[in-house]
């Protein structure tokens, strides 16, 4: 399956998540996660290839099974899906990096109820055929792990003064204490927002014309 | 014929007018402040105020929109906010707060009018709780260098921790500097300041609120101008005082006498030139009344019972929430209105 080469329409909606619907800045879903971990440039990595790795997992198998899932209790199922694969990134991050698990605490948990992947599974997989539901997945995977990259790394540079714990500024450097409380992320997040909703304007307008 | 909408009687007062009033009771303020402080407090008021002019100038050329540098409005936040900062607040935080005070308070919200808080509390709560170190670091009046040199902290480099001042502060003064303001020696050591250094600028302070008898003064200017509602600071300091008098009463020493409670921070600052933004204020009497008194008790309630030593600004940004409701449900009846 892997031999064959992506089609322009995989192609498009891999850019899909990764552009033009950003989950963090074009959808605002799972605002949750967003907000709360994204104190350093590593935990907001480590959340968003979790939430990644979850996402394709539960939406192929998914699409996988799409139709043999009755239609009434489709969210009950798409819930164990996802749980099953929450149970193993827990597993898996404690055992890989107990730091990061312990930095990300219940957030991990809670990926089951993040609504980027219940979206995903419902709005895509359930009508699609596994590896475009894939494709789509992986491409809402990296737009969500940009996201939160962004809001994780202009959060620690200046709460910190640094980047993945290396110091950019020396010793004297003035954390901006506000960055790693919580105002911090929902002022680095409406920046980023403005910022998106700002380029998306101008390209509206550069077309008009 | 020509049809014209009312208002048909205009006083002649704009915004800008009252404004530029407001500017200019505020001078005598920045003047006893330069005074105390020298340099340091010179150039603190200039940063905050250019910076927020540049931010103003900034978010019109993004927005598009006319240039509104003319309406003084932005002057009056720095201005303001640099009242608020601690003397020795380094210059570049100044600057950081400047442009909070007026992206975060006031441009985001569409600009002068739109505003639910008081852009220049806006930019003083970043700057709280981005820098709480710096923003309760106080320095002594009246240093005998204070018109040919810096306090050290002021200068420092964008982007770093504060000088250290201590060496400063030893070498400056004669007798021992607590560096802690009036509210906060209350709070820790039940220590009652002295009233003549509380009017005359002894006391550590932030930099414009240190003679509550000189903000009176111009307070009073821009009331018998007409150019604030006296009702508010009246019902602020007036609800503050009640309290702290039946505080004091009932509760015994535990409580601060009325006198500091009126004399110390920013009470009088806040209530006079603050809690009276005509944009984040109601306009009904009885309306304003009740914020007023809202935002005299709930500084009360910080001061004594939080874990702050100050509470005006958070009462004033609590205030200015409420306005809008307010306003709603406390409407003066119609005339000729019947009750439902």
């Amino acid at each position: 399956m892997s031999s064959q080469p992506l089609q322009a329409s995989n192609m498009e909606q891999l850019l899909e998540g990764i552009w033009k619907q950003n989950p963090v800045f074009v959808m605002a879903l799972g605002m949750c996660p967003a907000l709360a971990v994204t104190v350093s440039a590593f935990n907001a990595l480590g959340m968003g290839l979790a939430t990644t790795f979850v996402l394709i997992c539960s939406c192929t198998l998914i699409s996988m099974l799409r139709r043999f899932i009755p239609r009434e209790v489709r969210i009950a199922t798409y819930i164990v899906i996802i749980a099953t694969f929450v149970t193993l990134v827990d597993y898996i991050i404690q055992a890989v990096s107990l730091a990061l698990y312990e930095a990300l605490g219940a957030f991990i948990q809670l990926i089951v109820v993040n609504c980027i992947i219940l979206g995903r599974a419902e709005a895509h997989a359930a009508k699609n055929p596994p590896f475009s539901a894939m494709v789509n997945a992986l491409g809402m995977g990296i737009g969500f792990t940009i996201g939160l990259f962004a809001l994780g790394s202009v959060r620690e540079i200046l709460g910190a003064g640094k980047l993945f714990g290396i110091s950019l500024f020396g010793d004297q450097f003035q954390p901006w204490v506000v960055m790693v409380l919580p105002p911090g992320g929902f002022f680095v997040l409406g920046l980023w927002l403005l910022f998106f909703a700002w380029l998306a304007k101008r390209k509206e307008a550069q077309h008009g014309a | 014929m020509q049809l014209r909408a009312s208002p048909h009687l205009h006083s002649g007062r704009d915004v800008p007018t009252l404004m530029r009033h407001v500017v200019y009771a505020l001078l005598p303020v920045c003047a006893f402040s330069i005074w105390q402080y020298g340099l340091s407090s010179l150039a603190l008021i200039v940063t905050v105020t250019l910076s927020c002019l540049a931010a103003e100038r900034i978010s019109n050329k993004m927005s598009g929109t006319v240039n509104t540098l003319s309406d003084w409005s932005a002057t009056i936040t720095g201005v303001l906010l640099a009242l608020t900062l601690p003397p020795a607040f380094p210059l570049w935080m100044g600057a950081v707060a400047g442009f909070a005070a007026v992206w975060l308070g006031k441009s985001l919200f569409g600009g002068l009018g739109h505003n639910p808080f008081n852009p220049a509390l806006v930019g003083r709560a970043f700057v709280q709780a981005a820098f709480p170190t710096a923003i309760t670091t106080w320095a002594p009046a009246f240093t005998p260098q204070r018109f040919v040199e810096f306090i050290p902290s002021s200068l420092t480099l964008p982007l770093m921790q504060p000088n250290d001042i201590t060496t400063w502060v030893s070498a400056n003064m004669v007798d021992g500097f607590t560096g802690a303001t009036p509210l906060a020696r209350w709070k820790f050591e039940h220590f009652v300041y002295p009233v003549q250094d509380m009017i005359t600028g002894a006391a550590s302070a932030s930099t414009g609120e240190t003679s509550a008898l000189l903000l009176l003064v111009c307070g009073l200017y821009l009331i018998a101008r007409k150019f604030m509602d006296w009702r508010i600071p009246v019902a602020v300091v007036g609800s503050a005082l009640l309290l702290a008098l039946a505080f004091r009463l009932f509760g015994g020493d535990e409580y601060p006498p009325a006198h500091l409670v009126l004399l110390s921070g920013g009470l009088m600052l806040g209530a006079l030139f603050m809690a009276t933004d005509m944009a984040t204020s109601p306009v009904s009497p009885r309306a304003i009344w009740a914020y007023g008194a809202i935002i005299g008790t709930v500084t009360i309630l910080i001061r004594y019972f939080g874990g702050l030593t100050e509470g005006v600004m958070y009462a004033i940004l609590f205030g200015n929430a409420l306005a809008p409701l307010l306003d709603k449900y406390l409407q003066p009846k119609v005339f000729g209105a019947r009750k439902k």
